[in-house]
C-alpha cells in the first residue's frame, strides 16, 4: 500500500458531484452538484430528509451506484490526491474496505446471515492483509474486543441472528475498522438502534476515531447525532448542499430557512410539562420529486420566505462567514437580487 | 440435532407403513393376478389351487400382516412372473437407474445453478433473454420428445452417440456401473441430457429469482464495500443465501428422478427400474410393483432427510433443536 503522506490535511474533496438515475420516468438528478472536503481526523455530518440524496453520495464515493440505472455524470472525487472516478475496477477493489470503509443502517441487514461474525471480519484480514484464515480470525477477535463486545472468542463462532441489534452493528464497525482505513463513511449507523444503544455506538465510534485516526462522514437525518458527534456539517436537500458550515455555527445561526425548519421540528422533552399540548413544528409540504424539480429554488414550494426571484432561479451558495455558506436569495448581495 | 434425526426416522416408518397400506387396497381392485398365472386354458379348480398356494385367499388383513412382517426381515416376496425374489429383481436394477439419476441430477444442478447466476448478473442483456426462452422450451417439451429430438440429432444425423442400451457394465461387487468404461459414458450422456432437461429448466429459473432478489440484499452491497473481487461476492456471499430454496427443491428432483424415471428409461431402453416396473404393470405382477413403491418411498424420504439435514447446514437460522 503506497500512502502519500501529503502536507495538507485535505483528504477527500468532492467537487460538482453530479449522479443521475436513468428509469422509465426519465432522468432523476438524485445528486446535483454537490462539494465538500474532508480534512484528516475531522467529522462531517450530512444530514438530510430521505430521498436528499445523502445515501447516494456516500455509496458514490465508494463507487458502489448500480450502474445502470445510476450514473455518476459530472464531477470529481480526490481522495488523497487520486480521482476515484478515474480508478479502474480492480484499483478500486484495494481501496473499498481498506483505505475507505463503511457501515450500513440496518445491522440486521447488513451482515450476511449464513456466515459467522469472525468469518465475514476475518475476510477483511485475509483480503487486504494477506492473512492466513486462522491469523485472520484471531485478528477478528481482537478486533471484537476493541468495539467492546464481551466474550469476544464466543461471538465471533456466532451468526449474526444470534446478535442484538446494537452487538451487530459493534460487529459492522469492527469489520469496517478492521484494515484501519482512513475514512471511514457511515450511513445512518444508528437509526435502527435503540436511543440507549445509540448513544453507545456514537460513543464508541468517537473513541475509536481517536484510537485508528479515522476520519468519518457521518450521515444521517438525526440532528442530535450530528450535535454530538459533527464538527462541520452539510444540509443536503434534493440533491444539492443548501447549508453548509461548522456544526457549532449551524446549530447557534442556521440560516437556511429549511435548517431553521428541522431544527424547530426537533420535539424538545418537557415542553408538554411546562406549556401544555401545542402543535409541533414541521415544515410543511413533501420533498419535491427528483423527475419534477421546481425551476427555482428547490424548496421554494415549502419555504415560508419565498420571494418571486426563488421561483426562477436557483441561488448559489452564499458565504455568510469565513465557513458558512447557504444556498438561500436572502444571503446574496443586495445587489444581485432581482426584485 | 440427533433428537431431530430420531424423529424423523419414526416419522418415517409411518409414513412406509401407510404407503404400504394403500399400495395393498388398491392391488385388490388392479386386476386378479391368478387369472393371467394360470394360463388361459385354466379350470376354476385350477384357478383356485394357484390362489390358495400363493395364500391369496386369506382375508386381505391377513395378507397385509404377513406381507409386513415378511417385509420387516427383508422379505418382499417372489415375482409372480419370474418367481424370483421381487427385492433381488429390483435391487439387480437399482445401479443402472442410480447412475442415470445422478448423472442427469449432477448436469442439472450445475448447469441450471451457473446459468441461473449468469442470467440473474444480467437479467437484461440479449443472452439472459435467450437462455430464459430456451429454459420455457426445457419446462413445456415433454421428456418424451426431448428424447426423440435427442436420439434424432446426436444417434441419426450426427452419429455420435448410441441410441440405447446401456454399453459395457462392470460388475463391482454388488453394484454394476457403466460409468467406468468409455462405452457405459457415451451411452448414459442422451438418456441423462433427457432426464435432466426439465429440472435443469427448473432450477435454472429458481436460482435466478433467488439470485435476483439476493442480490439487491444489503449484505451484498456490503461484500462489495468490503474490496471482494465479483466472483466472491456473487458465488460466496449471494450465492450461498440464494441455494437455500433452490437445495429444497434439488432434494425432490433426485428422488423423483431415481423412482420415476420410467419414460426416458422406456424411450432409451435403460435396463433400470423404470423399464421393469413398466412390465411388471402390464404383467399385473403385483408383489414387484408393491416392493417398487415401498422402495421408492424409502428413496425419497432418505433423500428428504439429507436434504433437511443439508439445509440446516446452509440456514444457521434452522437448527433443529
Amino acid at each position: 500500500m503506497n500512502m502519500k503522506v501529503k502536507p495538507n490535511t485535505n483528504l477527500l474533496d468532492v467537487k460538482g458531484m453530479k449522479i443521475h438515475f436513468h428509469s422509465s420516468e426519465g432522468v432523476a438528478k438524485a445528486v446535483d452538484g454537490i462539494s465538500f472536503h474532508l480534512d484528516r481526523g475531522e467529522v462531517l455530518g450530512i444530514v438530510g430528509e430521505s430521498g436528499c440524496g445523502k445515501s447516494v453520495t456516500a455509496k458514490s464515493i465508494m463507487r458502489l451506484i448500480p450502474t445502470p440505472p445510476g450514473k455518476i455524470a459530472a464531477g470529481q472525487i480526490i481522495f488523497d490526491g487520486t480521482d476515484l472516478l478515474k480508478l479502474s475496477i480492480q484499483q478500486m477493489r484495494r481501496i473499498r474496505g481498506n483505505r475507505i470503509a463503511m457501515i450500513f443502517q440496518e445491522p440486521m441487514t447488513s451482515l450476511n446471515p449464513v456466515f459467522t461474525i469472525g468469518d465475514q471480519i476475518s475476510e477483511m484480514f485475509i483480503l487486504h492483509r494477506g492473512l492466513r484464515r486462522k491469523q485472520a480470525l484471531e485478528q477478528a477477535v481482537e478486533m471484537l474486543a476493541k468495539v467492546q463486545i464481551p466474550e469476544p472468542c464466543k461471538r465471533s463462532r456466532e451468526y449474526p441472528h444470534q446478535l442484538s441489534g446494537g452487538m451487530r452493528q459493534r460487529a459492522m464497525i469492527a469489520m469496517a475498522l478492521a484494515c484501519d482505513p482512513q475514512i471511514l463513511i457511515a450511513d445512518e449507523p444508528t437509526t435502527a438502534l435503540d436511543v440507549t444503544i445509540q448513544a453507545q455506538i456514537i460513543d464508541l465510534m468517537l473513541q475509536l476515531k481517536e484510537d485508528f485516526h479515522t476520519s468519518i462522514i457521518m450521515i444521517t437525518h438525526d440532528l442530535g447525532v450530528i450535535a454530538e458527534i459533527a464538527q462541520t456539517v452539510a444540509v443536503m436537500y434534493a440533491g444539492k448542499i443548501v447549508e453548509q458550515a461548522p456544526a457549532v455555527d449551524l446549530f447557534d445561526r442556521a440560516s437556511h430557512p429549511y435548517t431553521q425548519g428541522l431544527l424547530k421540528s426537533i420535539p424538545k422533552l418537557g415542553r408538554r410539562a411546562a406549556k401544555g399540548r401545542c402543535d409541533l413544528s414541521e415544515i410543511p409540504g413533501i420533498v419535491p420529486s427528483l423527475y419534477r424539480l421546481p425551476q427555482g429554488c428547490s424548496f421554494y414550494p415549502r419555504c415560508e420566505k419565498a420571494h418571486a426571484v426563488c421561483n426562477s432561479l436557483m441561488p448559489d451558495l452564499h458565504s455568510v462567514s469565513e465557513h458558512h455558506r447557504v444556498r438561500c436569495w436572502l444571503y446574496a448581495d443586495k445587489g444581485k437580487r432581482k426584485d | 440435532m440427533f433428537v431431530f434425526i430420531i424423529r424423523r426416522l419414526i416419522q418415517c416408518v409411518i409414513v412406509l407403513l401407510t404407503v404400504s397400506l394403500l399400495c395393498f387396497i388398491l392391488f385388490q381392485f388392479a386386476g386378479d393376478p391368478v387369472v393371467n398365472m394360470a394360463g388361459k386354458y385354466a379350470t376354476i379348480e385350477d384357478i383356485e389351487r394357484v390362489r390358495s398356494s400363493l395364500g391369496l385367499d386369506k382375508p386381505f388383513y391377513v395378507q397385509y400382516i404377513r406381507f409386513i412382517g415378511n417385509a420387516a426381515q427383508g422379505n418382499f416376496g417372489m415375482s409372480y412372473v419370474s418367481k424370483m425374489p421381487t427385492l433381488e429383481l429390483i435391487l439387480e436394477r437399482l445401479p443402472a437407474t442410480v447412475e442415470l439419476a445422478m448423472t442427469a441430477m449432477c448436469i442439472a444442478f450445475i448447469a441450471g445453478v451457473f446459468l441461473g447466476v449468469l442470467v440473474s448478473l444480467k437479467p437484461h442483456s440479449v443472452f439472459s433473454r435467450s437462455i430464459m426462452a430456451l429454459s420455457l422450451g426445457g419446462i413445456s417439451i415433454p421428456t418424451f420428445l426431448m428424447g426423440i429430438l435427442l436420439i434424432m440429432v446426436f444417434a441419426v444425423w450426427l452419429g455420435v452417440l448410441p441410441p440405447f442400451g446401456r454399453g459395457e457394465t462392470v460388475n463391482l461387487g454388488f453394484w454394476r456401473s457403466g460409468l467406468i468404461t468409455v462405452e457405459g459414458l457415451k451411452h448414459i450422456i442422451l438418456p441423462a441430457m433427457t432426464l435432466a432437461m426439465f429440472q435443469l429448466a427448473v432450477l435454472l429459473r429458481l436460482t435466478r429469482g433467488s439470485m435476483r432478489e439476493i442480490l439487491t440484499e444489503e449484505y451484498v452491497v456490503t461484500a462489495w464495500a468490503k474490496g471482494l473481487p465479483p466472483l466472491k461476492v456473487i458465488f460466496k456471499h449471494a450465492l450461498r443465501n440464494a441455494l437455500i430454496p433452490v437445495i429444497t427443491i434439488a432434494g425432490l428432483q433426485i428422488g423423483e428422478m431415481i423412482a420415476f424415471s420410467i419414460v426416458t428409461e422406456t424411450i432409451f431402453q435403460w435396463p433400470g427400474m423404470g423399464n421393469l416396473l413398466v412390465r411388471s404393470i402390464f404383467e399385473t405382477d403385483n408383489p414387484v410393483l408393491v416392493t417398487y413403491i415401498m422402495l421408492a418411498a424409502l428413496i425419497i424420504l432418505a433423500i428428504n432427510l439429507v436434504v433437511d439435514i443439508l439445509y440446516a447446514y446452509l440456514n444457521p437460522k434452522i437448527r433443529y433443536e
